[in-house]
């Protein structure tokens, strides 16, 4: 009985966070929309629980099921995360629905069981446990996208991220199936020993797959939905896209890349560069032109995706490092910028323009000292945590002598500190509109804690950097 | 040639043919129905390798559920197929661009297979042998035990479809009258027999 219980450690935050959807699936139903309130608690308590058992695993490599799920410390490192940034997300969300008369308890379930399918994906140690983790995460997004179904623009976001999403499960199918077909396993272990060396078949898998992943990223070419997505879904949604599925895909995308295919390096390295300048360049220059904030945060989005994969282009363990810091920091920067979006509400009604932030600075100087932080630090300006969470990619690629790259990355950062500045000129210097409602508790405490973690990161980056290196060298 | 290689051909024909015919019809209903034809047709192909359960799941699930309730949405929805087709030709070349990059892709990727070695092996030698299980015993074997975590996780997919469609889609709408069945259990005469005198030769 005790060899049961130990083996099957390492799954058990994922079977907390499954068994108690499950429970409050029934709950609802019984109760209904009046104890959403205690649903959401609820939910993030799971989330914060499941956190904790992920980090109770003990150190060390553990293969579940036949091989087909791993837990390593790269899983533990990215499970943190995404649990952490579900939960805030969450939390953030609540105040939102109370007041636009939305709330409803399936909210938190739908991000109960996205973030279970997100752990799956991080752990995922073949095509068929990757496909499982990506369908329960994306299925629950779609739903999440549409909540608002009364909406026009909710329900259109809805239906087109689930058109598209269905279109990029079908390439990423294609590609598993032509892997298999090549190396005659599903396993990551098993490819990566079959895949010495490229043959065509492979290569094109390959690609597919890759293809189906960076949909899920928002890299370009595959970023269409995101702003149409971001504009359109309600705002805690959005907030809860940016970070916690970012942060799991991209988790996924370099498991796959350094798990599976470590043995063709040069064929996956290329394709990665070019969707990673596409997207520094596209998000840079794109997002010139928004006024509206939610679509702005979007091709910031794919921007900070091209920049994080600057650090997989490298295929060095101190690239992925740089990639799990780059999250951590984008994580705190997009959630601190999405609580101050949320506040966005005047006369009972959340407004979205970017006009409507004018002279913040004399109306609601906290707020607008806060945001103008995050806005520097996306802008990647020390000593903010964005300028750290840069430094480290580039560092890893101007050691994988990518100086290219290297210095295209820089050029889009010039060019994206335009937008962010610019934010940062509306708020302290345009002449002051009306005064926003006063923000939310859980708003003011995301904020807090998100600006501090981004301002003061400089003093002691140690714990984030180590664990990070000890993550990344669990995968090579 | 063999008889099972005569099958196999007969079947492997009206499978593509109906499938082509599928995105050919004209008439949406009609194409549900060579859907079906194609169905069949692929359970017969399974039938042929002794995978009876696949074949019988596939005519059950596909033709029995999913292929009915196509056609009841294609006949239901009254979708305008011909006003849906109009953009055809407008995007008939950059169509044609995309099929033709998927076909060169195909034969690259077909003159580059490479039979298994031990594919003959590994075909001989299911598990467990044939003699000891039947298929559907097979798939048992393995489905509850090796895969019983994607057996899991696919069910928890469905029900996150489940709970989607019904936050999508439920209303409770008022001024509808709803069957209550514990106050019907709770009824007594008291409340609903009303007893009355009536004079002979008069009504109510």
């Amino acid at each position: 009985m005790n060899v049961v219980v130990t083996s099957l450690t390492p799954v058990l935050p994922e079977i907390v966070v499954l068994g108690g959807a499950l429970v409050l699936v029934l709950l609802g139903a019984a109760k209904g929309d009046r104890i959403a309130g205690i649903m959401d608690a609820a939910c993030i308590a799971l989330l914060l629980i499941a956190a904790v058992l992920v980090m109770a695993v003990p150190d060390g490599r553990f293969e579940v099921f036949g091989g087909s799920f791993v837990f390593d410390g790269f899983a533990r490192f990215m499970k943190v995360l995404t649990l952490i940034g579900a939960a805030a997300a969450l939390f953030m969300s609540i105040d939102f629905w109370k007041k636009e008369k939305l709330h409803r308890y399936e909210f938190g379930l739908l991000v109960l069981t996205a973030s279970a399918g997100m752990m799956v994906m991080v752990s995922a140690n073949d095509l068929i446990m990757l496909y499982m983790g990506i369908e329960l995460m994306s299925l629950s997004l779609y739903v999440i996208a549409a909540f608002d179904r009364d909406n026009v623009r909710s329900s259109e976001a809805g239906l087109k991220y689930f058109v598209l999403g269905a279109l990029s499960s079908g390439m990423l199918l294609y590609g598993a199936s032509l892997i298999y077909g090549f190396t005659g396993t599903v396993s990551f272990t098993g490819i990566a020993a079959a895949a010495k060396s490229p043959s065509t078949g492979l290569v094109f898998g390959l690609v597919f797959l890759f293809a189906g992943l960076a949909f899920k990223v928002s890299a370009v070419p595959f970023h269409m939905w995101t702003p149409d997505v971001y504009e359109g879904a309600p705002t805690p949604v959005t907030a809860f896209f940016s970070a916690a599925p970012k942060v799991a895909a991209i988790a996924i995308f370099v498991r796959v890349a350094t798990g599976a295919f470590p043995g063709i390096v040069p064929q996956w390295q290329q394709i990665v560069i070019f969707i990673s300048i596409a997207s520094m360049v596209l998000g840079a220059f794109a997002a010139i032109g928004q006024t509206n904030i939610k679509r702005l945060m979007a091709y910031s989005s794919i921007g900070n995706i091209g920049f994080a994969l600057v650090g997989l282009s490298a295929g060095t363990a101190s690239g992925v490092a740089g990639v799990l810091i780059y999250m951590v920091i984008y994580m705190a920067m997009t959630l601190g910028t999405f609580a101050c979006i949320l506040a966005m509400r005047r006369n009972g009604k959340a407004v979205e323009e970017i006009d409507e932030l004018a002279g913040l600075a004399r109306t609601h100087p906290a707020t607008a000292f806060m945001l103008g932080a995050m806005m520097f630090s996306l802008a990647g300006i020390p000593p903010l945590a964005g300028f750290f969470a840069k430094f480290y990619v580039f560092l890893a690629a101007i050691e994988a002598r990518l100086f290219a790259l290297a210095v295209i990355g820089v050029l889009a950062s010039v060019v994206g500190a335009y937008y962010y500045l610019r934010i940062v000129k509306i708020m302290y210097m345009d002449e002051p509109k009306a005064p926003f409602e006063p923000m939310a508790v859980p708003l003011r405490v995301a904020l807090g804690v998100s600006g501090l973690f981004v301002i003061f990161f400089f003093i002691y980056p140690a714990p984030i950097v180590a664990a990070a290196q000890a993550a990344a060298k669990s995968l090579f | 040639m063999s008889i099972v290689g005569l099958f196999f051909y007969l079947f492997a024909f009206v499978l593509l043919a109906s499938a082509f015919m599928v995105i050919a019809a004209r008439n949406p209903v009609h194409s549900v129905l060579f859907l079906i034809l194609a169905f069949v047709n692929a359970a017969g192909l399974f039938l042929i390798l002794g995978a009876e359960f696949l074949a019988m799941i596939l005519v059950v699930v596909y033709v029995g559920a999913v292929a009915v309730l196509f056609l009841f949405v294609v006949m239901m929805l009254d979708v305008d197929f011909a006003e849906l087709r109009q953009g055809f030709m407008q995007y008939l070349p950059v169509g044609a661009m995309v099929g033709l990059i998927f076909l060169v892709e195909l034969l690259l990727v077909v003159g580059a297979w490479v039979t298994a070695p031990n594919i003959n092996a590994a075909i001989k030698a299911p598990i467990p042998p044939l003699s000891q299980a039947t298929n559907t015993e097979a798939i048992g074997l393995v489905l509850y035990t090796t895969y019983i975590h994607y057996f899991q996780l696919a069910g928890i997919v469905l029900l996150v479809a489940m709970i989607g469609a019904i936050v999508l889609t439920l209303r409770h709408k008022p001024n509808v009258k709803r069957q209550n069945i514990a106050a019907q259990i709770a009824r007594t005469p008291a409340d609903s027999v009303e007893v009355r005198k009536v004079k002979s030769g008069r009504g109510l």
